[in-house]
């Protein structure tokens, strides 16, 4: 009860949502858009926030500035691809958000990426993608032509 | 209980019939208590990424509460055999 005052209040002072464009590094959405901070509103508004953009991601920090190398990793592999167009949650704003995550996905630590509403997987996961070749095609999935091929198709 | 990484290796060996593990403790290169494991058992073939790292994941599920990092590969005998001649 008391975390849901503290929260409520938390919200109530930083005022309405906050919403930071970086067209570059992608759609930053603030943690405190959700406003009623309950525990199953929370797992309801995390299965909405996976499902609204193709590519989510939570992190610790932002996309323009991360706040851990694992995060950074997350980032830097997306920028590679080109991918710029996503949502990203910095979980370090909100210690609900932070938990909540970890319930939502049954997955540990952070960070942790969606593709089309689905989790998939934390930052070794992402990387073993990128390394393979699996995250080029997850993409190609997505409808999201990675800026990988095009380096590939003027390297030859 | 301070997790230690003989007991997360002997965890993972004995639970996912590993037969080879090596756990790094990692933790002068974070802020808090962080480890990074390999994993190498036949328990993984056939299972994708996501799957491995699940298992792995419900294998450690009570001392993930405690550390702070976790970075781990996950492979099989064969894709580490393959790993270990380059």
């Amino acid at each position: 009860m008391n975390s849901l005052i503290r929260s409520t209040v938390r919200c109530l002072r930083s005022g309405p949502t906050v919403c930071l464009l970086r067209p570059a590094d992608g759609l930053v959405r603030a943690a405190s858009a959700r406003f009623l901070c309950a525990a199953t509103d929370l797992q309801k508004d995390l299965g909405e926030m996976v499902k609204k953009d193709k590519v989510v991601v939570f992190i610790k920090g932002t996309p323009g500035q991360p706040m851990c190398g694992f995060s950074n990793a997350v980032v830097q592999i997306l920028r590679m691809h080109g991918v710029d167009h996503y949502a990203s949650y910095n979980v370090l704003e909100d210690q609900e958000l932070r938990e909540g995550v970890k319930v939502f996905s049954n997955w540990p630590t952070i960070p942790q990426v969606y593709f089309n509403g689905e989790f998939v997987g934390g930052c070794d996961i992402l990387l073993q993608m990128h390394q393979n070749g699996d995250l080029v095609e997850e993409l190609k999935k997505l409808g999201i032509h990675s800026a990988l091929l095009d380096a590939e198709k003027e390297s030859k | 209980m301070a997790v230690s990484a003989d007991h997360i290796r002997d965890k993972l060996t004995t639970e996912l019939g590993a037969a080879h593990v090596d756990v790094e403790d990692t933790t002068s290169n974070r802020c808090a208590t962080s480890f990074k494991v390999l994993v190498v058992s036949p328990q993984f073939e056939g299972k994708p990424l996501l799957q491995r790292h699940r298992m792995v994941n419900t294998c450690l599920a009570e001392e993930l509460k405690e550390i702070h990092a976790f970075e781990q590969k996950t492979l099989t005998p064969e894709q580490w055999d393959k790993l270990k001649l380059q």
